[in-house]
């Protein structure tokens, strides 16, 4: 428990509404699903499919050989109705292919992988992980069979399985280590398997103790570590947790591996799992639906590609006007602007806010009175009031000499803010002037 | 759904407090003070309270009015503003002197220099300094517990300027513990009622259990970190303790130094003060260290009553070049892995 890293909040985390909840995993199948051609951080996949063809659930409808992707497959049995632009989470219309459903059980049959973790070579696991379009589930979707290529080559000595799920309100992650520990713990052999390592940690906040449980009796014996850290936002933040686990921090400017790390979320692991052993691409994932407007919140196993209206009307609707959406967790989550926007593969949670639901704060800004709250909050060492107060005059030269650059927009600073001030807007604002590789000091 | 929603970057997440509710903290921390200054000093300390906290929301609205601004007292800064600088005068100051040092405080130290979060000196104390300009009446500390205090015209009159009355005031003014000490004299009073506060001071300085109580509320509260609190009145602890004056137990002199004067109320409520303290934390405990060491420099050396007024002072200017010049350490550079 002595393992944390310097700074954070301790938001009102309001996971009790759907802590306890089982995963629904018999949700209606959607009528009609929309999977948007990039749902990772690279290149767009290609349609593979054609308006009309009929496809099969499971079947790989988009990918893209060059660069850095993930292939994308169909997660309903029917017809492809159309390929077009629609909204999508970023806030922009984006190519998705609309798969009409025909209501048949049909499904693309992939054989799955019979033998041990041991059995499979390195090259094995990324290509399966690549096939399967498994990416970054706790965020980021950074694609996963990149990643495992990258660590490989530069031959990173600790894995970390990230089960923090700091975010107030989500626990998509939590309900997934109590219900299937095992093919989180196999996910973590095969990684461990790829990459080579000796030490993989999976790493759990103290406020879910039941996931601790499963997680120890589940890596029991197979020599992957379980960590307990203190509950404390951001604790699944990639630099914090590498932070608390090894006392390392990861220079500015690098990635975890140039000092020897490689995070993975641990629902990317169980993934990995169905992919090599079930044979089942990643055209399902956990969202936890939730917030002050929704009638009955839960954690739903949904489709990739089902609209955000289809969640919210299973969980029994809004009990008010929602005057705000959100997917992802409420620190550094985006708020949305419509329901009909479709599911990705790294969309953990759906959150709908209530006016009068006390989720927010009262948020018109004051004036600094320097309490200096930020400065304790931020777990990035920065002065958010400073970079602040300079962005706001357009001087951006000031922001990169207090290392704005560093800013994980982790929301910390404005959490605090008694003034209300928006720290993390001036922030983007300034990251957004400052050119690649900084200023000229 | 009929509403349009609200689009806007994250975080949509914030913690409900407030400039307002933090300084109504402050507020609350300060009512047991007020009540131990109503015991011991009588009416006289509650109106000389409503009466400077009136004038400091009168001037900041008139400010704001003649500015064309927006009304800000309902951040209730200048309350607390107030409350303070009434805590550190004594019964006997006149109401137009209040009224003096409710203008200094939040027209010329706050409003001039662009309001809350704006000013470098402490807006109370700079006044309080500035009333120093009477400085017979400003240290003209009566004993409490007097009868003549539930005289209607002791409550409401000018006590410092009716001849039978100053007269009184003469039999009743104390020597400070400060005053013996500065001459290596052990103080006449107990350090019990030194504790709790039945001794002659301004009417929110002398009850250190009181202050305590706030002290505990504000931690509870969050409101402040021990960081500045600790640091300056351990600083003090320590330095007295080590060099004490005439033949004094050092433990005995130390404990008399803590609990006279303005240490307390000043390290607890004024040096904490959020505008003219560091922001970090190292910052606060610099400054905090400061602040002690001047402490009791100037109650050592210097002449004048009372140091930590002055301390503080002098300290909030040295807070503004802390924070220029004490950076973080950057993450990932130095620490740890280096």
């Amino acid at each position: 428990m002595a393992f944390s890293f310097r700074g954070g909040i301790h938001p009102d985390y309001q996971k009790e509404k759907t802590a306890a909840s089982v995963i629904v995993s018999n949700m209606p199948q959607p009528e009609e699903v929309v999977i948007p051609l990039s749902q990772h951080i690279g290149v767009p996949c290609e349609p593979l499919v054609k308006v009309g063809d009929r496809v099969l659930e499971g079947q790989m409808i988009g990918d893209c050989q060059t660069g850095l992707s993930a292939p994308i497959h169909a997660s309903i049995t029917g017809k492809v109705k159309a390929i077009e632009p629609h909204w999508t989470v970023t806030g922009i219309k984006a190519p998705g292919i609309v798969i009409e459903n025909d209501g048949s059980d049909e499904k693309w049959e992939e054989a799955p992988f019979e033998g041990a973790v041991t059995d499979l070579s390195p090259d094995e696991i990324i290509a399966y992980a690549r096939n399967a379009g498994i990416v970054g589930m706790g965020g980021a979707a950074f694609p996963t069979h990149a990643k495992l290529r990258t660590a490989l080559d530069r031959k990173v000595s600790t894995v970390i399985i990230n089960g923090c799920e700091c975010e107030p309100f989500i626990t998509a992650d939590h309900r997934a280590m109590v219900e299937y520990p095992r093919f989180i713990v196999t996910g973590a052999e095969l990684i461990r398997q790829c990459l080579g390592v000796d030490d993989v940690v999976i790493c759990v906040e103290s406020n879910k103790p039941d996931a601790l449980a499963t997680m120890r009796a589940t890596s029991d014996g197979t020599g992957i570590s379980v960590l307990e850290l203190p509950t404390k936002y951001p604790q699944g933040g990639e630099k914090q947790l590498i932070r608390a686990v090894t006392g390392r921090e990861v220079p500015p400017g690098k990635l975890p591996m140039d000092i020897g790390c490689a995070v993975f979320n641990v629902d990317t692991c169980a993934s990995l799992y169905r992919a090599i052993y079930k044979g089942q691409p990643l055209i399902k994932r956990v969202v936890t639906v939730s917030g002050s407007a929704v009638a009955s919140p839960a954690n739903l196993l949904v489709r990739i590609g089902t609209a955000y209206r289809d969640l919210f009307k299973f969980c029994g609707g809004f009990t008010s006007d929602p005057y705000k959406i959100i997917t992802g967790g409420p620190m550094m989550g985006s708020a949305q602007h419509s329901v009909d926007i479709p599911v990705v593969k790294n969309t953990s949670s759906l959150l709908a806010f209530a006016e009068d639901g006390g989720e927010e704060g009262f948020s018109e800004s004051d004036v600094c009175i320097r309490c200096g709250r930020c400065m304790a909050a931020c777990p990035m060492r920065l002065q958010p009031t400073k970079i602040y107060e300079n962005a706001v005059l357009n001087r951006f030269g000031e922001c990169a000499k207090l290392n704005v650059q560093d800013c994980i927009e982790c929301g910390c600073c404005a959490y605090v803010c008694p003034a209300k001030l928006y720290l993390v807007q001036a922030m983007r604002m300034a990251k957004s002037q400052i050119p690649r590789g900084g200023v000229k000091k | 759904m009929n509403k349009q929603l609200l689009v806007n970057s994250s975080p949509h997440y914030r913690c409900n407090d407030s400039t307002m509710t933090l300084m109504r903290d402050v507020l609350i921390a300060l009512v047991p003070v007020l009540g131990g200054a109503v015991i011991f000093f009588g009416f006289r300390a509650l109106v000389l309270t409503l009466v400077s906290v009136a004038f400091c929301v009168a001037f900041e609205t008139l400010f704001n009015w003649a500015t064309k601004r927006e009304n800000t007292v309902g951040d209730l800064s200048a309350v607390v503003t107030g409350v303070i600088l009434a805590f550190n005068l004594p019964v006997v100051t006149p109401y137009w002197m209040v009224a003096i040092g409710a203008f200094f405080a939040i027209v010329v130290v706050k409003c001039l220099f662009g309001g809350l979060g704006k000013n470098f000196l402490n807006p109370a104390l700079a006044a309080r300094a500035f009333l120093f300009s009477w400085p017979t009446i400003m240290t003209t500390f009566t004993k409490p517990l007097q009868e003549m205090y539930y005289d209607l015209s002791f409550i409401f009159g000018e006590p410092m300027f009716v001849n039978a009355e100053t007269e009184a005031l003469d039999s009743v003014s104390g020597a400070t513990a400060l005053m013996s000490l500065k001459q290596g004299i052990q103080p006449e009073m107990s350090l019990t009622d030194l504790f709790i506060g039945n001794v002659p001071g301004s009417i929110g300085e002398t009850s250190a259990l009181l202050i305590l109580i706030g002290f505990v509320y504000l931690l509870f509260r969050k409101v402040i970190t021990w960081h500045i609190p600790v640091c300056y009145v351990g600083t003090v602890a320590l330095l007295t303790f080590l060099f004490p004056v005439g033949n004094m137990n050092n433990l005995v002199y130390m404990s008399y130094e803590l609990l006279s004067g303005g240490l307390l109320l000043g390290a607890v409520f004024m040096a904490t003060d959020y505008t003219t303290s560091p922001l970090s934390r190292l910052g606060k405990v610099i400054y905090a260290v400061g602040c002690g060491g001047l402490t009791v420099l100037l109650r050592t050396f210097g002449d004048l009553p009372e140091a930590v007024s002055y301390s503080i002072l002098i300290m909030n200017v040295v807070a503004l070049a802390i924070d220029r010049y004490l950076k973080p350490r950057r993450y990932g550079i130095g620490g740890e892995n280096a």
